[in-house]
């Protein structure tokens, strides 16, 4: 019952250090543990000063996305168990500036998500008297797992573009810009292209796929990047070839 | 931001990403294992006449041409995401490659 797992945290105080440094915990090793368990002990028990984002604990908030083992996963939906009888390291995720310990920096992915205009756009919107906005089950069923996303951010750290090019909008915004495009209630197509039909936008994407692995939530980014292609060339050829289409 | 023009480079990669992944391997079973082995009789003069034909000579030539891009385009993206960037000589050695496969497959097809 006195079984311990060693943790080592990425520490990082920007008024006092001068760069990261990994700082080691023993703690209690429980089966039913995840690694968010671990840090919430060592801020209550053994080091308040530890930093680190959370909220719900049961994968729905996306708070608490951290690289273990090099791996991005949510602190809350990676057990213990499955790192006992070694050392479980613990750091912010990649591609994304610390704020402080395991806390990032995520403008750049907000400046991103809004750009990308993640909300039923319509050009003329219905009157109240005229009813609901009636969707069917297969229309219901071309976006849903798109709109599973959580903003975690794990796909922008497991994205090897997004980590060359942070000029890339990546995986969540287009997997989000994708799930709009896809409603059959929302005429916001040509307004997103101007982002997601740039360089910046889906052509940077090489199609790894590491972003879909990684998705804590089972939202394939790697394949709404994809069909975004396809539509994004069928719509430029079209603006090429027919009389009035280039604007 | 503006939209891109890389539907022109991208679509004649995506075919010959379909091309390379359920026509070739068909067509290297055929003609590379089962013609010489004899298990498929198929002729050298039906061949040449499919190659004669203005038909199978497009045939032929996508099926060189679009693959030759989508492994030129594919490699340069490899050297990228290993960090060796997407630099001119990088860029000269892939599509170049490519375009030289797609010039003799060219030729050899006009030739014939």
């Amino acid at each position: 019952m006195n079984e311990t797992i060693a943790l080592e945290v990425l520490r990082y105080n920007p008024d006092t250090d001068r760069e990261p440094h990994f700082q080691r915990y023993a703690v209690p090793y429980r089966d039913e543990w995840v690694v968010l368990d671990a840090l919430t002990h060592i801020k209550d028990q053994l080091d308040a000063t530890l930093c680190f984002r959370w909220s719900c604990h049961m994968a729905v908030c996306g708070s608490c996305g951290v690289m273990i083992n090099g791996e991005p996963k949510l602190g809350c939906h990676a057990f213990l168990r499955d790192y006992r009888n070694g050392v479980v390291r613990v750091e912010p995720l990649d591609h994304f500036p610390i704020e402080r310990d395991l806390v990032i920096v995520m403008d750049d992915f907000m400046a991103k998500l809004s750009s990308v205009e993640p909300y039923l756009l319509v050009d003329a919107a219905k009157p109240l008297g005229e009813g609901e906005h009636l969707q069917t089950p297969a229309e219901l069923n071309l976006f849903k797992q798109y709109a599973q996303c959580i903003n975690c951010l794990l796909c922008y750290a497991a994205c090897p573009q997004y980590g060359l090019n942070e000029g890339f909008v990546g995986p969540a915004a287009l997997a989000l810009a994708h799930r709009y495009n896809l409603d059959s209630r929302d005429t916001g197509k040509d307004r997103r292209a101007e982002v997601v039909a740039s360089n910046e936008g889906v052509w940077e994407c090489s199609f790894v796929g590491a972003c879909s692995a990684v998705c804590p939530k089972g939202v394939d980014p790697a394949a709404a990047i994809q069909q975004t292609k396809v539509s994004a060339s069928l719509d430029w050829f079209k603006a090429f070839l027919l009389p009035g289409g280039r604007k | 931001m503006a939209k891109s023009n890389k539907p022109l480079l991208w679509l004649p990669f995506a075919s010959g990403g379909l091309v390379a992944a359920f026509i070739l391997p068909v067509l290297i079973l055929i003609t590379g294992l089962l013609v010489p082995l004899g298990v498929v009789h198929l002729p050298y003069e039906r061949m040449f006449a499919f190659a004669h034909n203005p038909l199978g000579k497009l045939v032929l030539f996508g099926v060189v041409a679009l693959p030759a891009w989508h492994a030129a385009h594919r490699l340069r993206m490899t050297a990228h995401d290993l960090g060796l960037g997407g630099g001119l000589a990088v860029r000269l050695i892939c599509y170049g490659a490519a375009w030289l496969m797609i010039a003799i497959s060219a030729a050899a097809l006009l030739v014939i």
